[in-house]
């Protein structure tokens, strides 16, 4: 789960990481208030959307004023900002946040993660501030230290100085990033957070080390003892259509395609859409529907896949390991007469009673085209649709 | 002999009353696996499909001679299953439990350094030995005793692997499914060494996935085979997934180059693996990969 920059410096301050003073708002007046009540006369108004890149789109403005903040606020809330991490469509600005100013002597990375291959939580740093890691990774990976935090000690004081010393950083100011790291500790492991990225990590003129940015990522699996934080969700923020699968319990992700996809494993889930590709095809989604592929699930999904109007054909893969392969068609005549579907449909099954579920497809009257193996279904659906277009 | 579940196992299932429990312990049953009883906090000194249940696994073991478990408790009390399991020192340890939060597989991580527990999963479909049983989901019919030693994150495509391996009648000795959780117990690495020293096993099947960089790690350490070695045969799934999304395994996310497919497949194919460009002709690859 991903919460917005404001809420993550809230968490952030309270576990002794040093961040500036702001408030949020929802309207402009709202800004100018929060403005007034700042320190200092500069400020920063910030869109707060999850998704990042927004200083490049127009989404992080400085102003003088506080009738400026409220203008530049006025000018935010509502606009639709569009950076290389929403998609084109890009995501309305309902919030925008509203900060002290600082002076900026050095822009830092810092970011903290759980490393797959020790186990470890992570700290990754560079000097390569307010550029994307990713970027830096790929072109110059030797300018990111790696520090991971061996979780018989926990963080302490020396991991913070080795981190200090590969940025290059005075002893003082060292000293500061030392309670940073230990309190961004705390707050990951406290919170089962799964990511925190600290993007720029600034040292101002006054040497003070100060978060300019932040991100965190919760674990989704640790949220049922994270109640606060999940009162942090924005909706707004999420697909609602990846929302309403996750109440189904389904594994919904939108793409861009053409070709609905209902498979069960994720692991097989992606092997459908790898073969669809190259069989020439474009998937619509990547949906999941798990080992008990219900009636009542399968309807869901089809109704998840088809509200997609660019959805031209929808091609169901289904192993049936567990689940009988008689139970599954039963639920797929049953969904498919449930939802009208008005695009060419492909079924592939495999597994227990396969011969029976196949019989039952064949019966049931509706236009379902029948395919023996994955590359037969994926050969079809994409000759389906390119037919029907 | 097959690996991890031989003729000498004893295994008992924690979790073994509940609706999970239960059910997939009565198809280990019915695939003859030598099942020894099931933990239930509260309801030891009951029977359970004809089984002993006990409070604790320490009590199972004492009683059944058990060494080996497979865990179907739900998330929040599934890291302590797994520990009480490793403080008893059961030889095997399956967990098919989905959606443990990291921070408590980090702590069973921990504590189980310098074990001699074996730990699969968490999030996993088990381990299957053709002819001789297994723990967890896997659907016992769809396997042969044959050859093949196959290891997989995911579960459905250790199923298509498993029927195509079977098909061409090359059989399996045992399935390791890993699970797709970012911590986890045995790995890639792992099971092919456990692949690499099993007599009966000829040819080997990876399954992979973006994300990580587990496959890669296995590349390297097949490249360093030299007088043992065995032919091996992989698949790689998500080439066509956008980058930084989240394909349903929490493991799943491509963050940097060497996560892609293409790069897995890559560094496989210079280990001299036979990389399936679908997962329909994985069976086939294997096929190729014997020939040499």
């Amino acid at each position: 789960m991903n919460i917005h920059e404001y809420q993550a410096k809230e968490i952030l301050a309270k576990y002794g990481v040093t961040v500036l003073q702001g408030g949020v708002a929802y309207t402009p007046a709202e800004a100018e208030r929060i403005a007034k009540g700042l320190p200092g006369t500069i400020r920063v108004v910030k869109a707060q959307i999850h998704a990042g890149g927004r200083g490049k789109a127009g989404g992080v403005k400085l102003v003088k004023s506080n009738q400026e903040a409220r203008d530049v606020a006025k000018s935010l809330l509502g606009k639709t900002l569009v950076t290389h991490q929403t998609g084109p469509k890009g995501k309305e600005v309902k919030r925008v946040y509203i900060e002290e100013g600082c002076e900026i002597a050095t822009e830092l990375y810092l970011g903290m993660l759980v490393d797959r291959q020790s186990g470890y939580i992570t700290i990754l740093a560079s000097t390569e501030g307010g550029v994307e890691i990713e970027t830096v990774a790929k072109k110059t990976p030797k300018k990111i230290l790696k520090v991971g935090i061996d979780p018989q000690v926990g963080m302490q004081p020396f991991y913070a100085r080795k981190v200090a010393v590969g940025l290059g950083l005075d002893i003082k100011t060292g000293t500061g990033l030392v309670k940073f790291l230990l309190g961004m500790y705390r707050a990951f492991t406290e919170l089962d957070c799964s990511q925190i990225e600290i993007n720029p990590l600034v040292i101002t003129k006054n040497n003070e080390v100060v978060a300019l940015d932040a991100k965190i990522n919760f674990d989704d699996n640790a949220l049922f003892r994270h109640k606060d934080v999940e009162e942090l969700r924005d909706e707004d923020e999420e697909d609602p259509m990846e929302r309403e699968a996750a109440r189904h319990d389904l594994n919904y992700i939108k793409l861009d395609g053409n070709i609905g996809c209902m498979v069960n494993g994720a692991g097989l889930a992606m092997a459908t859409m790898d073969i669809i590709k190259l069989s020439g095809g474009d998937p619509a989604n990547f949906l999941d529907v798990g080992g008990g592929a219900t009636r009542e699930r399968v309807t869901t999904a089809f109704k998840l896949i088809l509200s997609d109007p660019k959805v031209e054909g929808v091609l169901v893969n289904i192993f049936g390991g567990i689940m009988r392969c008689d139970a599954i068609a039963d639920g797929i005549v049953a969904a498919a007469r449930d939802v009208t579907i008005h695009v060419p449909l492909v079924v592939r099954l495999e597994g227990t009673n396969v011969d029976l579920g196949k019989q039952i497809l064949a019966d049931s009257g509706l236009a379902i085209i029948p395919a023996e193996t994955m590359a037969d279904a994926a050969k079809k659906i994409v000759a389906a649709v390119k037919e029907a277009s | 002999m097959a690996v991890l579940i031989t003729r000498e196992s004893k295994i008992i299932c924690q979790g073994f009353t509940g609706a999970q429990g239960t059910f997939h312990s009565e198809k280990a049953i019915e695939a003859k696996t030598n099942m020894v009883g099931g933990v239930t906090p509260d309801k030891g000194g009951t029977e359970h499909l004809g089984l002993p249940v006990f409070n604790t696994v320490a009590e199972a073991k004492e009683a059944t001679g058990a060494n080996a478990s497979g865990i179907f408790v739900p998330p929040p009390f599934a890291a302590d299953a797994i520990l009480e399991a490793v403080e008893a020192e059961l030889e095997l340890v399956v967990c098919i439990t989905d959606g443990i939060p990291t921070r408590d597989m980090q702590r069973v991580k921990r504590e189980m350094n310098g074990s001699k527990t074996r730990l699969v999963g968490p999030n996993c479909p088990g381990v299957f030995t053709p002819g001789i049983g297994k723990i967890g989901i896997i659907p016992a019919y769809i396997g042969l005793e044959g050859k093949i030693g196959i290891v997989s994150r995911s579960g459905t495509l250790s199923y298509e692997t498993l029927v195509q391996t079977t098909r061409t009648g090359l059989g399996q000795t045992t399935v390791i499914g890993i699970g797709g959780d970012p911590v986890n117990g045995t790995n890639y690495l792992d099971s092919l060494e456990l692949f690499l020293d099993d007599p009966e096993t000829e040819g080997i099947i990876m399954i992979g996935e973006i994300g990580g960089t587990a496959e890669i790690e296995a590349a390297d350490f097949i490249k360093s085979w030299k007088s043992v070695k065995k032919p091996v045969a992989a698949f790689i799934a998500g080439a066509a997934a956008p980058p930084g999304r989240r394909m349903g395994h929490a493991g799943a996310i491509v963050s940097s180059g060497a996560e892609t497919a293409d790069a897995k497949k890559e560094a496989l194919k210079n280990a001299g693996v036979e990389v399936a460009e679908t997962i329909v002709t994985i069976g086939e690859a294997m096929i190729n990969a014997l020939k040499g």
